[in-house]
């Protein structure tokens, strides 16, 4: 769990994006999984191997833990793409699929 | 800044924009030299300098003068003319076949950019890819709410945001001590942090203390520790940690179980941040062909380098912690030191401008050294901490346990390249960064051989996953598309 | 790695821990022999660990029917063979035989290709096997993902495949458990035939010293070429490597193995290959591999979202005309060689077939198709 810290300018510089449908709200510059964190989501996926939840663990690009669909593609990095206004996030279970 | 050569994109490709990326790049650059630096990340900094030109943690208190340093190395890089492509993947870096006619032979590195690859072509290139917190296996190190220390402290440098609810921090080594500093300074709540660092250690770290007495790090280090050690609950001796969920479920983390002088002790716990240290993170330069060798005192694999990071490799070099972990300071000096030989090897400055113009980076450079075989040596994590029991998962993407590692050494593998055939391990997205170490770890301590023996992955492109849609766009020659179609 | 138990004497010693050699070594201990398998270390040339895993059929034996029959007798053994695997270890290694398809992009390449299947089948002792000459259409109800420039392909329903390295392992596994003594890091440098038996020195990187049996099987991969003529044998294999690419875990959408793509059982998409002369220089071309994800694009579109995770490149190790070597030698009895450039195809055949007759002393007339000797004897015209 994570909050932001209270003196952290957020209302100018709110994005508003989704999770799973649900309307969220982070500040621009956040990550993906920063944004998700942020929101309380802290497990963004289950494995492929074994269905165990998982959520961000490195961010910075090396572990891949932080796997969600954005914007209709699987698989992304979440710690590595920046959130964007409007912008549909979806926790994924197990595998990709081939068609999102 | 000279035209670009029409055979070569750049002169010099500088990947990492970390301090020594930028020191590299903008001193390249200042000499005339066409370059690029790419970066993954969307804005400067490497790691310590995270979001320095952005950062919403506009108090200077809590992230320190440390992190603030990071700002004054974007001018230069500015006025130097170097192009700087932030968000550019770099996921291979290869020589093709053919020599070129100029005696130069032509580095072509593949890379991602807003969903598409291309390959540029360079006649040197400085990988300053920096370093990775060093892989810090427990049982439930895979839980939601168990990230590591460095991560957290990336979400504090480009978020502002800090852990709520019950927090524990656990490990060893200056980046842990310096986050729960900055934690402290920006009144976040921990709740305790478990110390791993083994006694033993002090044993074999005394005899380097005298070095340590002259580091940089002396001062600041010691008055950050003991502001922490004052106002924060630090539990030393841990000998054994777990982190465990709900009873019966694994969605996220609820508790985290240390073990003190052979007891075992629980803590409730949203949030568990693991830190043992940091190790280069080599994938690049391995995938590139580039020697590694092992290094006892780090406890890790570096590539191997000469004084000016030059790599077995012709062409490509290294500099900052992705060469052997220095540190910030010793990572900018190295990455001048790599630009001053790239422009030697280019033609651009002799021999002995080169030797000149390195004195004071060279004298910064060990002074910004000194002290670190102490810190090395004290910080190196307990063997149960790097070999773990049989039931902790080593590789986090394909689940493999310490105790199938163990296993397929029974069977007859000698190394972590037969393991990752038999096992996996090593073959998700990661592609071995995060269990690499421990597989060669546990290899070697079932063997009974040092890592040296035991070797490490070879790594091969891409080194970061990219599209098939992506890849099947690249250029390729007649002689490629036969290969593949007239069969 | 357990050490010699019987000071070194083995009934036979298997050179090479590939799949030729651990396929072979599985069926000799299991035919009651006790066995030494020597290999290298953990870097080592060995395309064992980077094939493409399907256990084929369709298309091959043209110019020897003999190979035909022999690799439809492996597809036909391999169920088997996986249940007396999996029986043994405990280990699944995937064996699946849903049927496979070669499509094709052009009209041009699809008549030459059923072209090529009528004249394997037509040749004489040929035993043939039912496949079907596929258009577009009826292609595209078996695969539904195929993309517009596909138009039509060839359908075998013996092809199939399995999870290769998890065959390898599975082998390694299996004769741990039947006492065959692995011995890694034992390159055999020389090979002496002396007092009817063999010793071999091993290569002093590794662990030095001697290894005595009284048999000896060449399955060393390409370094049998070098091996082979110590003990009177000829193996004139070359290599020739392939890149292969694999994508992310994804939900299961292919069902049936094509050539040149194929799902995994653990969901990846594995694409390959290309055929390359370039001896043993294994470094990744980037434009093979573009070239590679190019053409699977094109047979399946919507693989171009999906991310690449791994690709490599291995070195075939084939024989002038592409069939495999099975030969005991004349000079030196006891010394057989083994290689084949479709070693996971004939993993079922060395295990259940070629390993008893080794095991009973001697190939018999069968193999003589196989003999190496087909390169050397001047062709009539
Ligand atoms: C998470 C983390 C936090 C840290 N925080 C501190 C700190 O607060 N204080 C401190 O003293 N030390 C810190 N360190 C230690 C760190 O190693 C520093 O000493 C310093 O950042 C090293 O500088 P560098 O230039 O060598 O590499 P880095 O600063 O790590 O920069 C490397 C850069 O290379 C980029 N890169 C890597 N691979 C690729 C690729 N394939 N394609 C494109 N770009 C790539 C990365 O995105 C990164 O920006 C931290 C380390 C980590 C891992
Ligand atoms: C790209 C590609 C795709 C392929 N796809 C398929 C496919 O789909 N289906 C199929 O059936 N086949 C396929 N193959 C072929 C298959 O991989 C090979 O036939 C098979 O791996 C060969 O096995 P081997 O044991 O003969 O050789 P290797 O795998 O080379 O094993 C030889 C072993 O001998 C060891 N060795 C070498 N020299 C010595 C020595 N002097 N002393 C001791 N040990 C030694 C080596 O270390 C190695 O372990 C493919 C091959 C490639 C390259
Ligand atoms: S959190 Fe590790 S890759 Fe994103």
């Amino acid at each position: 769990m994570f909050r932001r810290l209270p003196e952290i300018e957020t209302a100018t510089q709110a994005v508003s994006f989704t999770i799973d449908g649900r309307p969220a709200s982070a500040r621009a510059g956040d990550s993906v999984a920063a944004a998700l964190l942020a929101n309380g989501v802290t497990a963004c996926r289950t494995t492929p191997v074994s269905g165990a939840a998982r959520g961000p663990y490195c961010m910075m690009g090396v572990c891949f833990d932080c796997l969600v669909t954005i914007d209709g593609t699987g698989n992304r990095q979440g710690c590595q793409v920046r959130v964007a206004p409007g912008m549909a996030v979806e926790t994924q279970n197990g595998k990709r699929e081939v068609e999102r | 800044m000279s035209a670009p050569n029409p055979k070569f994109d750049f002169d010099i490709a500088v990947v990492g924009s970390g301090p020594a990326g930028l020191a590299a790049a903008a001193l390249a650059a200042s000499k005339g030299a066409s370059v690029v630096l790419l970066d993954e990340q969307a804005e400067p900094g490497g790691q310590i300098y995270r979001a320095v030109t952005e950062t919403p943690v506009r108090d200077r208190k809590v992230l320190g003068p440390d992190y603030w340093h990071g700002a004054e190395l974007l001018g230069p890089l500015r006025d130097s003319g170097a192009a700087h492509w932030p968000g550019a993947v770099v996921w291979s870096v290869a020589r093709p076949r053919e020599d070129a006619a100029d005696g130069h032979r032509p580095i072509q590195i593949g890379l991602s950019r807003n969903g598409s690859a291309a390959m540029l072509t360079v006649r040197h290139v400085i990988l300053a890819t920096g370093a990775l917190e060093r892989p810090f296996p427990i049982p439930g190190w895979t839980l939601p709410g168990v990230l590591g220390a460095g991560a957290a402290q990336v979400l504090l440098k480009t978020s502002g945001l800090v852990p709520s609810g019950a927090t524990v921090m656990a490990g060893s080594g200056p980046l842990l001590w310096l986050l729960a500093w900055q934690y402290l300074q920006a009144g976040a709540r921990i709740d305790a942090i478990l110390d791993t660092t083994p006694k033993e250690n002090w044993r074999a770290a005394l005899p380097l203390l005298p070095g340590f007495l002259r580091s940089p790090y002396l001062g600041k280090g010691m008055k950050l520790m003991l502001e922490v050690r004052r106002k924060l609950t630090v539990i030393g001796n841990v000998t054994a940690l777990r982190a465990e969920g709900a009873i019966g479920g694994d969605s996220a983390l609820k508790s985290v179980v240390y073990t003190r002088n052979g007891a075992e002790h629980r803590l409730p716990a949203d949030t568990l941040l693991l830190h043992h240290g940091v190790i280069p993170n080599l994938n690049l330069a391995n995938a590139t062909g580039c020697a590694q060798r092992w290094d006892e005192q780090q406890r890790c694999w570096r590539p191997t380098t000469d004084e000016w990071g030059a790599t077995s490799v012709e062409g490509v070099s290294l500099a900052g912690d992705g060469a052997g972990i220095g540190g910030a300071r010793a990572a900018e000096e190295a990455g001048r030191l790599a630009a001053l030989d790239a422009l030697h090897r280019l033609g651009r400055i002799g021999r002995e401008q080169r030797d000149k113009a390195a004195v004071p980076f060279r004298a910064a450079l060990d002074r910004a050294l000194t002290g670190r075989a102490f810190l090395d040596t004290l910080y190196t994590p307990a063997e149960a901490f790097r070999a773990p029991a049989d039931d902790t998962i080593v590789c986090r993407c394909e689940e493999i346990t310490a105790g199938a590692v163990r296993e397929a050494v029974r069977l007859g593998c000698s190394g972590p390249n037969q393991a990752k055939s038999f096992l996996r391990c090593g073959m998700g997205p990661c592609q071995g960064r995060l269990c690499g170490p421990t597989v060669t770890e546990v290899i070697a301590a079932e063997r009974g051989v040092s890592p040296a023996e035991v070797g490490y992955y070879r790594l091969r492109p891409p080194v970061k996953p990219i599209t098939l849609a992506e890849l099947a766009a690249l250029p390729k020659t007649d002689a490629d598309i036969d290969a593949v179609f007239k069969h | 790695m357990t050490q010699p138990s019987r000071g070194g004497e083995y009934d036979v010693a298997v050179i090479g821990g590939g799949l030729v050699g651990s396929a072979l070594a599985w069926g000799l201990a299991r035919a009651g022999q006790t066995v030494a398998m020597l290999d290298e270390g953990d870097i080592a040339v060995r395309p064992s660990r980077g094939n493409f895993a399907l256990v084929w059929v369709q298309g091959k034996g043209l110019g020897m029917p003999e190979y035909a029959g022999w690799t439809k007798k492996s597809s036909d053994d391999w169920s088997g063979f996986a249940d007396l695997l999996r029986e043994q270890t405990g280990l699944d290694v995937a064996y699946r035989r849903p049927g496979g398809f070669m499509p094709m992009l052009s009209e041009e390449d699809l008549q030459a290709r059923a072209n090529t299947m009528m004249r394997l089948h037509n040749q004489p002792d040929m035993i043939r096997y039912p496949y079907e000459v596929m258009d577009r259409e009826t292609l595209r109800k078996e695969l539904p993902f195929i993309g517009p420039d596909v138009v039509g392909g060839t359908y075998c329903p013996l092809d199939g495949h399995c999870n290769s390295l998890r065959l390898l392992r599975t082998l390694h596994k299996g004769i741990g458990l039947l006492g065959v003594d692995y011995r890694p890091n034992h390159r055999v440098e020389r090979i002496e035939h002396r007092d009817g038996g063999f010793r071999m020195s091993i290569a002093d990187g590794g662990a030095g010293g001697e290894v005595r049996a009284g048999k000896i099987v060449l399955a060393a991969g390409h370094d049998s070429a070098r091996l082979a003529p110590m003990v009177g044998l000829s193996a004139p294999v070359r290599p020739q490597r392939g890149h292969v690419i694999v994508t992310e875990k994804t939900a299961p959408f292919l069902h049936h193995p094509t050539v040149y793509v194929r799902q995994t059982d653990e969901g990846g998409v594995m694409i390959g290959d290309s055929f390359e002369e370039a001896g043993f220089d294994t470094t990744l071309q980037p434009g093979i591999s573009s070239a590679i994800a190019e053409r699977a694009i094109r047979f399946f579109p919507l693989l171009g979202k999906l991310n690449v995770v791994r690709s490599w490149a291995a070195l075939r190790v084939l024989t002038p005309d592409g069939f495999p070597i099975y030969e005991e030698s004349k000079t030196a009895p006891g010394a057989f060689v083994a290689t084949c450039h479709s070693g996971v195809t004939l993993a079922a055949n060395h295990a259940l077939t070629l390993a008893p007759l080794i095991a009973a002393g001697g190939l018999g007339d069968g193999f003589t198709p196989f003999s190496a000797r087909r390169f050397h004897v001047p062709q009539a015209a």
